[in-house]
């Protein structure tokens, strides 16, 4: 604003006065830091930046001022305006930074609110566990076999060394196909899948079968009769129990812990000579801690390798096998088998969709 | 087998041992060497006052609900007065007498106590209050003369003893003896044995019955013996009935109680016939049809033709190696006993026992195996029993017919064991090893220089046949324990088949997509069919039916899983649960329309190639499948919202993301099948194949099976979905795309899936993508119509696509559903 009533003198314009800028520049920023947002700051512009600002008014007196002083009067006019800019920059800055805060905070939500409008599935925990111990073999260079569950009796039991009148063959043990004498049966064991890898593929065979199984037990808390196996077999050149043992360690530790201990106790199974039960130490076994009974094992009887075209003069193995619904019982602490078989969402769901 | 640790180390000398050695150390030497050992038991957990009694005066109360006997007691230096329940015993009788501050076994405190109006100052102990047995049917009677009163019961009782029970293995027959384990005992602590089966057997004359064998492939070797003049009150010893008591065998009398001793302690079943019941000579032979014979246990049985019996003139007295006839049984006032030692054919006894439901102690060791060589001297050990205990005397004959199987040698490498093993065995383990379990072990060279052993097996081992039975017998007494642990060199492997993998995507893909497996049985009831609907012609009803069923209503292996994925749903809709969807992989069982004979094949050689395949005709086909149902809600209700009950096209959708992940497409089409609704079914095609159904159940079998309303349903046959190796992988363009929307009207029957697959078709190499967008049905557009909006992505591989590229081939995609389905383009 021009100081036109003010008394004229051409050295000293008032408006161009130190303290007269020096006072813009107060009032300036004293009117931006008033503004309490964007739009009060923007509002409050023109009279401290704008055309007819103090600062630009003053501007357009330099002329009046000798020539000598212009350059000086220039100068701080310019000095000013730029801390009047600088001002208003700063604050904008800052209601912005404002702005932008209480924007996001006002989209705050809660996250913990549920979300589960299709909630996942779940595997069940044998066919996980049967694929972990596919995998743990895979590792080991084994390939995996597997076979119907509707098998005949020559792979089932002849080929396995089982004798004609072997108790297990009987109806108390196993489920036979109709009609008497179909020399059918639903597989006891997944044991005829290592004949069929046998008689299918080349020597030496590595080889570990999952699946399905079938026994005449009436279902209660820790019987099923239709459970799961799994079946590991080794026939090379120069197969020792030593081998077996050191595989079942292997797979021991694999499934309960590097910690895990193994003993094999001798037995007695028609298709393995030497045999033995393979126990798993449990420090907190139900009772107190000691061994358990994991599964059976041996080197495959040479009855068994003569009976797949198999010389025991030059090749020998070991096979082993182990239910699942046992090693998942030591693993998660399964109290009842009817949980297994029922299919009740409530017990699959907690294991995921577990690879 | 149970068995008291005193009576094994009678024929085992640990005395050389540098520690005494416990019960529990010779359990585990037991189960190192291959004896399942259930329970070690110890014996008369019992302090205080336990003494032999005098009954010398008996008082009968009466007046109460039971028999009642006030019992004045010699226990040494004073007289007690003591009630007592039991009446099975006698003024004089010795009796086990537990005075007040004795504490018996569990716990039981003995005080002196007033009871039935009488102080009663002990107790007269049974045989199970002393921890002896199971026998509470009357107190402990000791027979007279061996003990005063007053004299520790404990020590005269044997109560400081260890009662090991052993579960041996099927191969183990010789293990069900006194004899067998303290052998195997003694070879596992390397310990001298005595064998209780070597004595004299003296030279006879003459036999003691005549007996001729008709069945000499169920008969190996019969035996008699007989002793005359035996006293028939005469009581067992204790040492007999304390024996019997801990084995869990009841003490009958004098000459029964000698035969099942004798059997516990040799391994040896004998059987004790009276023999003035017996009626002129006898005979073993198979039953005939129609026969009869009334057992000890009085049941009369009814015979078959493979059972094997001993018949005197009158027709069959005992079922052998069973169980004796009720004829010819020992009784009260029998003085004659005529003893038979046998030996049996195992698998027919196995049969016999399944047959009649009748184990026995007998049969339980014929069943597995008793050694032939055994029936003289276990029956000359029951004749001296008899008579030094019964008074009796020995008759100089001795029946003995039968050829008896003995072990054929065995020859192996000497280092056949260290092979097996894996392990260097010190010089000489095999033979030694295998000459301490009874074997004659020989030791000889081959012609090309190896070491041999020539090996002849004892007459109780009949399950040593082949080296590889003597490797284990090696093996398992130098302990498995000290086998190393190694791993074998594996061939590197190929990892998964396709076949695996792709069950594992379908698998983890349902998961993912919010299914939950199930695991159900696949045994199925013919009614089932009828609640599906299913009309008579459906091959789904040809199944494979169990001899043997556990449900004799589910006698059937199902043909599709949806039978049992539908029981697990219903089972979790009554335990509370809305929201299901499960699923289910597994093997189907589709008989063959031509059943083929099963081919009896040998195992002595691989069967040909020929005869493998004929083998594998016989089987049914059983290709894996993969079903859901689902029930509720497919997306929940929440705070964001109502949820979406399942439909038709969550079970279409399952099908297809479960072959997608494995990278198939499957074709929809409409379909038509039970149980399926017939106007919500579709069948899944792999081009023009079809591989399975999906959709909502009809509402009958919905109704029908109880199932939630709207339940739906899809199953695949897994194996069928084509393999997919490799997968090619698709050229990107980067350039942008044309986007261009159609609305095209066909008739409603038109299936939306015909017409996507026309525009594309039409559109050709530009069309990227097509995208149903809008399904609209209504007057606009006309009875009988809808209009279908679809979504066109349109993109050149090269270049930046010009508009009237772009539409120029919508214009051609839509001609083609135009002409193809009779669409026309919605004004």
């Amino acid at each position: 604003m021009s100081a036109a009533n003010d008394e004229y003198d051409p050295k000293e314009v008032a408006a161009l006065a130190p303290e007269t800028l020096q006072n813009a520049v107060g009032e300036a920023r004293k009117a931006f830091a008033a503004a309490a947002d964007l739009d009060a700051l923007v509002a409050a512009k023109p009279a401290h930046l704008g055309e007819r600002s103090p600062l630009l008014t003053a501007r357009r007196e330099i002329g009046a001022l000798p020539p000598a002083a212009r350059s000086e009067a220039g100068k701080r006019v310019n000095e000013a305006r730029a801390e009047i800019q600088t001002a208003f920059d700063e604050r904008r800055a800052e209601l912005q930074a404002e702005r932008d805060t209480r924007v996001l905070r006002d989209e705050a939500v809660d996250v913990s609110l549920p979300w589960d409008r299709v909630p996942r599935g779940a595997r069940h925990p044998i066919t996980a566990l049967s694929e972990r111990v596919a995998d743990v073999f895979v590792g080991m260079g084994y390939e995996v076999a597997e076979g119907p569950e509707v098998e005949t009796e020559w792979f089932n039991f002849d080929a396995l060394n089982f004798g004609k009148d072997h108790p297990a063959r009987t109806m108390q043990d196993s489920f036979y196909v109709a009609p008497e004498n179909s020399g059918l049966v639903l597989r006891t064991h997944t044991s005829p899948v290592q004949i069929r890898a046998l008689l299918e593929r080349e020597l030496p065979v590595y080889v570990v079968c999952p699946g399905r199984t079938f026994r005449t037990d009436e279902l209660d808390a820790t019987h099923t009769p239709v459970f799961h196996q799994v079946e590991g077999l080794a026939v090379d050149r120069g197969i020792t129990m030593a081998h077996l043992k050191g595989t079942l360690d292997l797979f021991a530790r694999a499934m309960f812990g590097e910690r895990t201990r193994t003993r094999l106790r001798p037995s007695f199974f028609p298709f393995t000579e030497p045999s033995a039960e393979v126990d798993v130490w449990f420090e907190n076994r139900k009772g107190g801690a000691g061994w358990v009974e994991w599964g059976g094992c041996g080197m495959v009887n040479p009855n068994v390798l003569r009976a797949c075209g198999v010389d025991p003069e030059v090749y020998s193995g070991f096979a082993f096998g182990m239910g699942l619904e046992r090693t998942l019982q030591f693993r998660s602490g399964l109290a009842d088998m009817r949980d297994m078989v029922e299919g009740d969402v409530r017990f699959t769901l907690p294991f995921g969709t577990e690879a | 087998m149970r068995v008291p640790v005193s009576w094994l180390l009678e024929h085992v000398d640990v005395s050389d041992l540098d520690e005494e050695i416990t019960a529990e150390q010779l359990a585990d030497a037991f189960v190192r060497i291959g004896l399942e050992v259930e329970e070690v038991q110890p014996l008369g957990d019992i302090t205080g006052p336990l003494v032999v009694g005098r009954v010398a005066e008996i008082e009968e109360l009466t007046g109460f609900k039971k028999p009642i006997r006030y019992c004045q007691v010699e226990t040494g230096d004073e007289v007690r007065g003591i009630v007592c329940g039991a009446t099975n015993f006698v003024e004089g009788d010795l009796v086990p007498v537990a005075l007040p501050g004795a504490v018996l076994p569990g716990g039981f405190a003995i005080s002196a106590r007033k009871t039935y109006g009488r102080v009663s100052e002990g107790m007269i102990c049974s045989a199970r209050e002393l921890g002896l047995g199971e026998d509470h049917s009357g107190i402990l009677v000791l027979e007279s003369g061996v003990a005063d009163p007053g004299d520790d019961a404990r020590e005269f009782l044997g109560l400081d003893d260890t009662v090991i029970e052993l579960a041996p293995t099927a191969d183990r027959g010789y293990c069900f003896s006194v004899r067998g384990l303290a052998r195997e005992l003694a070879c596992a602590l390397e310990v001298p044995y005595g064998d209780p089966a070597v004595l004299d057997v003296p030279a006879a004359e003459g036999d003691a019955w005549p007996l001729t064998i008709e069945d000499p492939e169920g008969c190996r070797r019969f035996v008699f013996r007989r002793v005359t003049g035996v006293d028939p009150t005469a009581p067992t010893p204790w040492f007999i009935r304390r024996r019997l008591m801990l084995a869990g065998i009841r003490s009958i009398s004098l000459a029964v109680d000698v035969t099942n001793y004798v059997m516990l302690e040799m391994g040896q079943p004998l059987h004790a016939f009276d023999a003035e019941k017996l009626t002129g000579d006898l005979t073993v032979r198979r039953a005939k049809a129609g026969e009869k014979l009334t057992t000890l246990d009085d049941v009369q049985r009814e015979l078959d033709p493979d059972d094997i019996v001993i018949c005197d003139e009158t027709g069959p007295i005992s079922l052998a190696g069973v169980m004796g006839g009720a004829t010819t049984e020992i009784g009260e006032k029998t003085t004659d006993v005529l003893l038979e030692a046998a030996n049996w054919h195992p698998p027919s006894i196995a049969r016999m026992v399944r047959r009649h439901k009748l184990p026995s102690e007998a049969s339980r060791r014929f069943e597995r195996g008793v050694d032939p060589a055994l029936p003289p001297a276990a029956l000359e050990r029951a004749a001296r029993l008899l008579r030094q205990y019964g008074e009796g005397s020995i008759h100089p004959g001795r029946t003995d017919v039968g050829v008896p199987e003995l072990p054929e040698p065995v020859t192996m490498p000497i280092d056949l064991p260290d092979r097996v093993a894996g392990v260097r065995y010190q010089r000489g383990v095999t033979a030694r090893r295998l000459g301490q379990i009874g074997c004659r072990v020989e030791v000889g060279t081959t012609d090309d220089g190896t070491t041999i052993v020539t090996v002849v097996p004892p007459t109780w081992r009949s399950d040593l046949h082949q080296p590889a039975d003597l490797v284990e017998e090696v093996l398992r007494l130098e302990g498995y324990d000290t086998i190393p642990s190694e791993l074998p060199p594996a061939p590197p492997g190929r990892g998964l088949t396709e076949v695996q993998r792709r069950r594992r995507t379908v698998s983890r893909a349902l998961a993912e997509a919010g299914y939950v497996e199930v695991l159900p049985f696949p045994f199925v009831s013919p009614a089932t069919w009828d609640a599906f609907g299913l009309d008579g012609e459906d091959v789904r009803r040809d199944t494979v039916g169990l001899l043997n069923p556990l449900d004799a209503e589910r006698d059937r292996l199902t043909t599709t899983l949806l039978p049992g994925l539908l029981d697990a749903l219903a089972r979790n809709v009554s335990r509370g649960q809305r929201d299901l969807a499960l699923y289910h992989i597994g093997q189907v069982v589709l008989p063959r329309s031509e059943q083929v004979p099963v081919p009896e094949l040998g195992v002595s050689r691989r069967p040909s190639d020929a005869e493998v395949a004929t083998l594998l005709a016989a089987l049914p086909q059983q290709p894996l499948h993969v079903a859901v149902v689902l029930a509720g809600h497919r997306e929940r209700p929440g705070w964001w919202g109502p949820g979406r009950e399942a439909n038709w096209a969550d079970a279409v959708q399952a099908a297809r993301l479960a072959a997608d992940a494995y990278g198939v497409e499957l074709n929809v089409v409409t379909g038509d099948l039970p149980p399926w609704h017939p106007g919500r079914c579709a069948e899944l095609r792999v081009g023009d194949w079809p591989v399975g159904h999906a959709g909502e159940l009809h509402p009958k079998v919905v109704e029908a099976l109880g199932l939630p309303k709207r339940t739906c349903a899809m199953e695949l046959d897994l194996d069928a979905l084509p393999l997919r190796e490799r997968r090619p992988a698709p050229a990107i363009s980067p350039y942008p795309p044309v986007l261009l929307d159609v609305a095209l009207v066909v008739d409603r029957e038109v299936p939306a899936a015909e017409v996507a697959a026309a525009l594309r078709a039409g559109a050709g190499d530009l069309l990227e993508d097509v995208q149903l967008f809008d399904v609209y049905t209504g007057e606009q557009i006309g009875e009988g119509k809808r209009s279908l909006a679809y979504s066109l992505r349109m993109r050149a591989p090269d270049r930046t696509l010009t508009v009237a590229e772009a539409t120029a081939a919508r214009d051609a995609a839509v001609a083609a559903a135009t002409e193809r389905c009779g669409a026309t383009l919605r004004g």
